[in-house]
């Protein structure tokens, strides 16, 4: 399975590094190496247990290494921006970022960047080489490597000292290929201190062949910085999202993410938030919405670093047919880390007999002066509620639908975006109903 | 409207009602009284419908309709309305979505248009004050948090906006301080017309001064074992069940 990617990396580097933007080549031979080393992950590692990648990862899939433009304008196709939601609209296609930006986006405040890594490697080369790869390089990961070696290009942002973004930026992936295709991608987010920004990223396919993407993010969250990153995913079965987010936090920090998976085939986020300052606040995310044989993993670590933070999760599944849900909450406390706050839950419900829902929190707690607790629960709905709807005249199917819909809303409450948090109601709602919840006159996501 | 015929209704295999009848016309009110354990939630459970309890016998007809046959939602819809002993609390669901669903759900039964916007916030705020239900309470989740008074007042503003034919208020009454229990009281005697019909199940005589009863029944073993005038329940206070017990198990 990897020896093909082995066989086409030594055989093709030359172009692979011709074709990317540059500050990634610095890190490719070590990448390579590493997935030279450890290979794709498999179900004998602790940390991907959850995550059978076998399959999708031995189908023969398309790289565009050469980078030939592929033939989609998304501003045509694109319609699916949240109504009222006003934001700084960026595409990656596939793996490549979208060149012609959205006018509405030169309201950008001045010294913010946006853009592709490949032009701003060669605007801001010293900017990019500061952070990059700083937290994926050294990741014993094979995802990660993998990434590393074929990466060429990815979304940029830069938000400099106490610059706050008044509406949040839309980084869109959209996938179109008309044979499988694999896309890697590295993204780069950085807060400086004082920063404030948010970044919504939806993933969407167009056509229906067998898509891998294999993404890589790094966030840095400068001192007192506010950063909230949210993440839809609304894609087809056929679809495989390998997707890495890691995060470091300086002091006096505040992070939310939120991801939500509403529509997909097989998805793995693997999330890592390190505390590195004091006084930290960390809210993490997720929900999903699985039927079919949807598999769906959360891999999440939240690393107390240093004392005096806060950090709290909850994960929510609703997971129907033959769906399969995992979830890992691992949660570091240094030995320094003292009056360390952590607190996670996992509730799940699983309203078929085949779905399965694998859950597992990971506490590694070295230090004495804390508070950490958490909580997962796998069950069905609650049959008392639901007879309580019922009888005000309220059918089972709706009160299914109601109790379902409660059962996410703490989630979606933790969307700070208000046209953000109505879409996805509506979305949920439709996804729940059983409707296919792509968004209204979108021609776009399947 | 209600007729019921020896009726049979178990639950876990364990048979609690044994043979109940009971007959209620429009415009009248029945209370309920027994002994714990008799089986008076189980009755108001089996009629409206819940499947945790088997009916092994006997039938119920609601306005010539057989009741027993009708899911919950059904039911409700036809005119049921159980105010229950512990009402749940749903945590998620606001009471507005929940009340809004409802009142549509009716509607849609009787082949009417969803209500507008306006009208619903209307009958809301009409109905809330029937029963002095605080605002705040209203904008929260179905009865998260809610004291156990709250819950019973809340029971009572759910049966205004639904406005059932018949109502079974199971121990509306426990729980509510002396003021709560004079404004539902006279949020139920404000619901009565000609044309719907209540069962009040309490144990205690204090809420049928308020709801004055036509008929007191005693339920006892699965059974209603004496019906009398509302006189009866002053001789209850005073003696107990135990004069009726002993009658019945001789
Ligand atoms: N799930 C159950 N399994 C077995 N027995 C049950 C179950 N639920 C109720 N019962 C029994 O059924 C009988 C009748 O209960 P019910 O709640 O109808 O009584 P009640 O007359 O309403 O009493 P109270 O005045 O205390 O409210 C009781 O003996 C109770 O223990
Ligand atoms: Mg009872």
């Amino acid at each position: 399975m990897e020896q093909q990617y082995i066989d086409l990396y030594k055989e093709q580097q030359a172009n692979v590094k011709m074709h990317s933007a540059s500050p990634l080549n610095d890190l490719r031979d070590g990448s390579f190496a590493l997935f030279e080393r450890i290979g794709f992950p498999t179900i004998k590692l602790e940390n991907y247990k959850y995550s059978d990648l076998k399959e999708p990862l031995s189908a023969d899939y398309g790289l565009n290494i050469n980078r030939i433009p592929i033939p989609v304008n998304p501003y045509e196709v694109f319609k699916c921006d949240v109504p009222g939601i006003k934001s700084f609209l960026y595409f990656v296609v596939n793996d490549g970022f979208y060149p012609v930006s959205d006018p509405r986006n030169n309201a950008l405040p001045e010294g913010v960047i946006v853009g592709s890594l490949k032009e701003v490697g060669k605007s801001h080369p010293d900017l990019i080489a500061r952070y990059l790869g700083k937290l994926s390089a050294k990741k014993e990961d094979g995802l990660v490597a993998f990434n590393g070696a074929f990466a060429q290009d990815g979304f940029f942002m830069y938000v400099p000292k106490n610059v706050v973004l008044d509406r949040p930026v839309q980084l869109v992936n959209i996938m179109r290929s008309d044979v499988d295709f694999m896309a890697n991608s590295h993204n780069l987010v950085i807060l400086e201190e004082g920063a404030k920004a948010q970044l919504l990223v939806c993933d969407h396919t167009v056509d229906d062949v067998k898509f891998l993407c294999n993404r890589v993010t790094e966030v840095f969250v400068g001192e007192n910085a506010t950063y909230e990153h949210y993440k839809l995913e609304n894609t087809n079965t056929k679809t495989t999202n390998l997707s890495t987010l890691l995060m470091q936090q300086l002091a006096s920090s505040t992070v939310l993410a939120n991801v939500i998976t509403l529509h997909n085939g097989i998805t793995r986020n693997t999330i890592e938030i390190a505390l590195d300052g004091q006084h930290c606040e960390t809210t993490l995310c997720g929900m999903v919405i699985g039927d079919k044989n949807q598999k769906v993993d959360n891999f999440t670590s939240i690393l107390h670093n240093q004392p005096n933070c806060n950090s709290k999760e909850l994960f929510k599944y609703v997971l129907d047919d033959m769906s399969v849900g995992g979830f890992t909450g691992k949660l570091f406390v240094a030995k320094d880390a003292q009056k360390t706050a952590a607190f996670q839950t996992n509730r799940n419900i699983l309203l078929s007999k085949m779905a399965r829902m694998n859950t597992k929190p990971q506490l590694e707690i070295y230090a004495d002066d804390v508070k950490c607790s958490h909580g997962a629960t796998v069950g069905q709905l609650d049959e008392i509620a639901k007879f309580y709807l019922q009888s005000r005249g309220i059918s089972e199917k709706e009160a299914r639908l109601l109790l379902m819909f409660a059962f996410t809303n703490d989630v979606i409450e933790n969307i700070r975006i208000e046209a953000l948090q109505d879409r996805i109601k509506l979305l949920v709602e439709k996804r729940l109903r059983g409707e296919l919840s792509k968004c209204e006159g979108c021609v776009i996501c399947q | 409207m209600l007729e019921i015929k020896k009726l049979h209704a178990s639950i876990n295999g364990k048979e609690i009602l044994k043979g109940l009848s009971l007959s209620v016309k429009p415009g009248e009110v029945h209370a309920i009284m027994g002994p714990n354990g008799a089986g008076k939630s189980t009755l108001a459970s089996v009629l409206s419908g819940n499947q945790n309890y088997e009916v092994t016998n006997g039938e119920v007809s609601f306005y010539g309709k057989d009741l027993l046959s009708l899911p919950p939602e059904d039911r409700s819809r036809e005119g049921v309305f159980l105010s229950f002993q512990y009402p749940v609390e749903i945590p998620g669901v606001s009471m507005t979505n929940f009340m809004r669903t409802a009142v549509n759900e009716h509607r849609k039964y009787k082949n009417l248009d969803p209500i507008s916007a306006s009208d619903f916030l209307k009958m809301m705020r009409e109905k809330k004050e029937l029963v002095e239900l605080d605002n705040k309470l209203a904008n929260r989740s179905v009865n998260e948090g809610f004291s156990g008074g709250e819950k019973k007042r809340n029971e009572i503003f759910q049966m205004a906006m639904l406005d059932p034919r018949l109502s079974i208020l199971d121990e509306t009454d426990s729980g509510l301080d002396i003021d709560a229990l004079r404004i539902v009281a006279s949020g139920v005697n404000k619901l009565r017309r000609s044309d719907n019909a209540t069962i009040v199940i309490t144990h205690y005589q204090r809420l049928l001064d308020y709801i004055v009863p036509d008929f007191i029944h005693v339920l006892y073993n699965g059974r209603i074992v004496k019906t009398g005038g509302k006189e009866l329940a002053l001789e209850l206070e005073e003696k107990g069940y135990d004069w009726i017990k002993k009658e019945i198990d001789g």
